[in-house]
């Protein structure tokens, strides 16, 4: 097995040129999502998609980047995508098996087998799949299986001027990801953290195989506070139930038995 | 920047900004127009560099800048002019650099009077010609050539009269106290730019501004430097090239040039205007910025020569380029004897710049147009105006990706969906040419740092796409076949004797794109063998060269620009990725990174030095000087050219040697840079009676109207136009793609919370802007990030337009530079589109034509009697470079 490949996007770098939506959707021929002037700032795509696997959020706050700056205005970037969960609630999820752990440790889904049902879609807690309306299958983000096959690394992180977008060994990105929230702290900049860096931090999903830094709370860049994977209450509640079941069948097979006994008896 | 330090070029590479310890990004975007170049920005930031983007808006390079600074659209002369106060006031300058390296302690002549003293002007305008005279601004005793700039600005006169010296060097003032040195004009000059000044003509509170003068000054001298980032937020000014000339005087005063992270970053527009300059598509320039002959005085070759080439400093080898380069065109033809086909070359009869050509169409003397890779409907100002001159046109060839507006004026314009225009009634007969990506084509970009990088040709063009290369070429081939029977006649001749041998390979039998290179880097003709630089060109004929400051480029017989070693495999400066041109020197006028005895400022900034057991010049990057040259040596006063560049003269193509923070001669409107009101402006002019650069270009015309000089009822806000990432300037290469169209669907305007609460506009929703050129309709975008500015107790509202739409593409909108008038810069005529005034007005554009309120015209206000003698159009001769940003 090859080693585990993730994303660290550092949104503290990014300068919003959306370079990786465009890379995405080139090396991946995806159609547009249509053309639509928002009034959201510069985000004119707004979201993940079936046809957007990187998409760019921009948020406008009237708070300084640092404190003791100057004016009370910051404009945050932010280049989001799918975070092929350690639990990822999409390919639990998948009654056909046409979403696969690879090799790299992503969530693939594999277009020649999905059957379109859309139960990862209403599985996925940061609503990143989505079916595409003409064929009816869902699709996201692939960590361009395609060219990790071939070497290379995925298009977006490739294209990014400004590094913002790492690509690499998971555990190798963890560790530049703490450094790099060290150094801002030493900045000044105390407001950075890591946004599903690891299972601590966020336990519904076990930990992203992309993660993010961010400055602000999660919900100023559209994503969940507190994620979770809507199959790991269910498995815990299966295994509850199964308590509960075996507790039950004892139960039976006692009062079997006692009832037995006082037949025998 | 060509009249200040001696060339056009930026003066740094983007990966030097990672050196830089503060950078000031003004008149520039450069997160969102150059993102890729903008990785070196990041990463000085990274590294500690203080970023500070001085803009109107906050933009995408605000946003990750340590300090934004908004300033009103059309001041930054007032900002700049204000930090060279500061520098002189706290005696921040660096004292031996400023003495030694620049021209403070020239002693100018005694004529010379000051803005100061005549109300806005300087001294030597000549109230009937509406320009000046720049004898006065002379040194004492001496006349310099200008490197570059307008080396044409006294036109007309008789060659005897122009005299030709070599500085002396004995009029200055090393101690820089003389009342006339340059130091002390500087002083008085800029002593009512004060933080209060700035405060009341830029919005910019005092604080803000104090904060971003010491910064940049803590950030200077022996151990550190800062760099100035520009691009057309700074060009597209009628005090465009002022601007910049500013900032090369602070730059001087800070002793950045030529050091590592210094210096002066000119971005440009898109790939390879840099190379559309150096090998011009200009009207007055021949490769390698010698001057296009000019019919009135440049009457032979000797004249001609005699002319442009300077006594002192580099250009006292013009005669070498200018002969290498006829025996380039003209071949065998070109001998000694016939002058080397002189006459062959058209004379200029008057100014044929964009603006004054698409006016010539209009008026019926223009008749034919190539348009190739530019889409002026939508890009160039005042589109009503450019696409009645089409309609004047008996042909246009429009070669392009897709059918571009420019090609579909006829068609679907907005005058002809107004009914306006009737298609069936314009005569001129229209060719599309469908292009070759680069991708399908061999060829080099010449981009922003000078750096020449070839690509290779990947897969064949498509259909009856062709290159550019392949179209000229095969375009001379037909002339040449036409005029085949016609050859006895003499002025056929440069046809019949223009080289035209390139060799053609492939399926589509192209011509060779590595044999021009061949014939640009230049050959000696006997055995066509590639020269080895410049220095080894010749004027009697026995080497050619295309483009001398190109010579360099395919020396070896390799070609240079495709050298791709990676960068970690060499030093930091990278010499062998690519090849930037002159001879592959990446910092402009290096020697300056050596103090006078040439030995590093400092150990941190280190780049080159002498090395006294080699006698020679060495360092990371390929020394920008004489490499033999001693710093000890000095030139008799017998010398002539290359011999009068002393060892402690950095700036080699100077005639004197020495970065010009005052401008003896060179410029249109003046020795320094001085603040004057755009066109349209929302102020009175804070600092002088004289509200306009008395020298702009105008077009006085009924198709080109003009509002009021300042607060103008009609139209009180002020706006400004710019690009975004998502697309392409004019759209040709963007609006036609998916992925890059559904990033910016439609044209909006932004406008500040408190301006969309004043004119009642909704996030979302749709408006209206006005000018007397035009109207369009936008949808808003209301966002803090657009700040209205305080000023003189008033509050001043600017208004953001993107200009990327029109009328065709995936995805459209109106072309905001319908809204634009002609008026321009003098020295290099490029439009003022960034500072006009405006009206907007909430919801769509009505089908009937707005009725504006008649006015008086307020001309008088604009200008001072004594510049009121203008002449209307014609404009004599512009610039040496008059393209975007080349100065």
């Amino acid at each position: 097995m090859a080693a585990q490949k993730g994303f660290f996007t550092d949104t503290t770098l990014c300068i919003g040129c959306k370079a990786c939506e465009v890379a995405c959707k080139q090396w991946n021929q995806l159609p547009d999502d249509g053309f639509l002037f928002t009034g959201m700032s510069y985000d004119n795509t707004v979201h993940l998609g079936a046809s957007t696997w990187r998409h760019v959020a921009f948020v406008e706050r009237p708070v300084p980047m640092k404190p003791g700056n100057d004016g009370a205005f910051s404009w945050l970037f932010s280049s989001d995508v799918c975070k092929h969960c350690a639990r990822a609630g999409c390919l639990e999820s998948c009654p056909t098996g046409a979403i696969i752990r690879t090799e790299y440790g992503s969530v693939y889904v594999q277009p020649d087998v999905c059957n379109g049902c859309g139960y990862c879609i209403v599985n996925c807690p940061f609503g990143v799949i989505d079916r595409r309306e003409e064929d009816g299958r869902a699709w996201k983000c692939t960590l361009c299986y395609d060219r990790l096959r071939a070497d290379m690394q995925p298009a977006c992180a490739k294209s990014c001027p400004t590094e913002s977008i790492q690509f690499g060994e998971i555990a190798e990105l963890r560790e530049r990801a703490e450094k790099r929230v060290e150094k801002l702290h030493e900045q000044g900049l105390n407001s950075a953290y890591l946004y599903g860096a690891n299972a601590a931090q966020q336990p519904g999903t076990e930990g992203l195989n992309a993660f993010f830094l961010l400055v602000d709370k999660p919900e100023m860049y559209n994503l969940p506070p507190n994620p979770t994977v809507p199959t790991k209450p269910a498995k815990a509640a299966w295994g509850s139930m199964a308590v509960g079941v075996l507790g039950l069948a004892l139960a039976a097979i006692g009062s079997a038995l006692l009832g037995g006994r006082e037949r025998a008896s | 920047m060509g009249t200040s330090f001696g060339r056009g070029g930026a003066t740094d590479f983007p990966g030097d900004l990672v050196n830089s310890d503060v950078i000031v990004i003004q008149g520039s975007n450069m997160a969102e127009c150059h993102p890729v170049a903008f990785r070196w920005v990041m990463q000085a930031r990274e590294r500690g560099a203080t970023v500070i983007h001085v803009d109107p808006r906050f933009t995408r390079t605000s946003a990750v800048a340590n300090l934004h600074v908004p300033i009103r659209a059309g001041s930054d002369i007032v900002f700049l002019g204000g930090i060279i106060r500061h520098i002189l006031e706290t005696e921040q300058y660096f004292r031996e650099y400023v003495v030694t390296y620049t021209n403070a302690a020239a002693i100018i002549t005694e004529d010379f009077r000051d803005t100061e003293e005549l109300e806005g002007f300087f001294s030597g305008w000549d109230e009937k010609k509406g320009q000046y005279n720049t004898r006065t601004w002379m040194y004492e005793g001496v006349n310099p050539e200008p490197a570059g700039g307008a080396r044409e600005s006294e036109a007309g006169k008789k060659a005897e009269s122009i005299q030709r010296q070599p500085i002396q060097a004995e009029k200055t003032d090393p101690t820089l106290q003389h009342p006339r040195c340059v130091f002390q004009i500087l002083k008085r000059h800029y002593a009512r730019y004060t933080p209060e000044m700035v405060e009341e003509a830029c919005g910019i509170s005092k604080e803000l501004f104090l904060r971003v003068a010491d910064t940049l000054c803590k950030n200077s001298g022996r151990e550190r430097t800062g760099a100035f980032v520009y691009a057309v937020g700074w060009t597209q000014h009628s005090t465009g090239v002022q601007f910049i000339r500013a900032a090369a005087i602070v730059q001087s005063l800070l002793g950045n040039m030529g050091r590592p992270g210094g210096g002066i970053l000119a971005l440009r527009g898109h790939a390879s205007i840099q190379g559309s300059t150096d090998i011009p598509t200009l009207y007055n320039i021949l490769p390698g910025y010698l001057p296009m002959p000019k019919a009135q005085h440049d009457v032979d070759l000797e004249t001609y020569l005699k002319l442009n080439e300077s006594p002192s400093g580099w250009w006292g080898e013009y005669r070498k380029y200018f002969i290498s380069l006829m025996k380039a065109w003209f071949g065998e033809a070109a001998t000694e004897e016939n002058d080397w086909c002189y006459d062959y070359l058209p004379t200029l009869t008057g100014d044929h710049s964009h603006m004054n050509t698409v006016v010539d169409m209009v008026d019926g003397s223009v008749k034919g147009y190539f348009v190739m890779g530019e889409n002026p409907s939508v890009g160039s100002m005042n589109g009503a105006l450019q696409r009645k001159g089409l309609r004047a046109l008996d042909w246009l060839v429009v070669r392009d990706f897709q059918v571009t507006e420019t090609a579909d004026f006829w068609r679907d314009a907005p005058e002809v969906v107004r009914g306006e225009v009737k298609p069936e009634e314009i005569p001129t007969e229209v060719f599309f040419f469908p292009a070759a990506a680069h991708t399908e084509k061999d060829g080099s970009f010449t981009n922003t740092q000078r750096l020449l990088q070839w690509h290779h040709k990947a897969i064949e063009p498509k259909g009856d796409t062709r290159s550019e290369l392949d179209f000229i070429f095969k375009l001379g081939q037909r002339l040449k076949n036409l005029y085949r029977n016609e050859y006895d006649q003499p002025r056929n001749w440069p046809i019949r004797d223009l080289t035209w041998d390139y060799p053609t390979e492939g399926i589509l039998n192209e011509p060779s794109a590595e044999a021009v290179l061949h014939e640009i880097n230049g050959y000696t003709v006997a055995d066509g063998k590639p020269v080895e630089g410049f220095t080894s060109l010749k004027d009697d004929g026995s080497t050619a060269c295309g483009c001398w400051i190109y010579s360099g480029a395919y020396r070896n017989g390799e070609n240079q620009a495709a050298r791709r070693k990676p960068h970690w495999e060499q030093n930091w400066v990278a010499p062998e990725w690519g090849w930037a041109w002159p001879h592959n020197r990446r910092v402009l006028y290096n020697r300056a990174s050596a103090d006078p005895d040439g030995r590093p400022w400092s150990e941190r900034k280190k780049l080159v030095w002498w090395d006294a057991q080699k006698q020679r010049w060495e360092g990371y990057d390929i020394p920008d000087f004489i490499v033999e040259r001693p710093p000890s040596y000095r030139p008799s006063r017998e010398a002539r050219g290359k011999d009068t560049i002393s060892g402690v003269d950095p700036f080699v193509m100077q005639a004197d040697g020495k970065a010009w923070i005052f401008a003896p001669t060179g410029l249109q409107d003046g020795p320094l840079p001085t603040h004057y009101e755009p066109q349209e402006s929302v102020m009175p002019n804070p600092l002088y009676p004289q509200q306009c650069n008395p020298e702009r270009m105008e077009w006085l015309r009924k198709d080109n109207p003009y509002h009021q000089p300042f607060d103008d009822p009609r139209f009180p806000y002020l706006l400004t136009t710019y690009r975004l990432t998502e697309h392409h300037t004019a759209g040709g290469m963007s609006r036609w793609l998916s992925w890059l169209s559904e990033l910016q669907p439609e044209m909006f305007c932004e406008v500040s919370p408190e301006l969309a609460m004043e004119r009642n506009l909704k996030n979302g929703g749709w408006a209206t802007i006005r000018t007397m050129r035009g109207e369009i309709e936008a949808r808003v975008l209301v966002t803090e990030r657009i700040r209205p500015l305080r000023m003189r107790g008033r509050i001043f509202h600017q208004i953001g337009l993107p200009y990327h739409w029109s009328t065709k593409g995936l995805v459209r909108g109106d072309a905001a530079n319908d809204l634009i008038g002609f008026v321009a810069d003098p020295n290099v005529a490029i439009q003022e589109s960034k500072a006009f005034t405006a009206m907007i007005e909430p919801g769509r554009l009505s089908k009937a034509h707005y009725k504006l309120k008649k006015l008086p015209s307020r001309e008088k206000d604009r200008d001072l009697p004594r510049a009121q003698n203008k002449p209307e159009t014609k404009h004599g001769y512009k610039a040496f470079e008059a393209k975007e940003g080349n100065v």
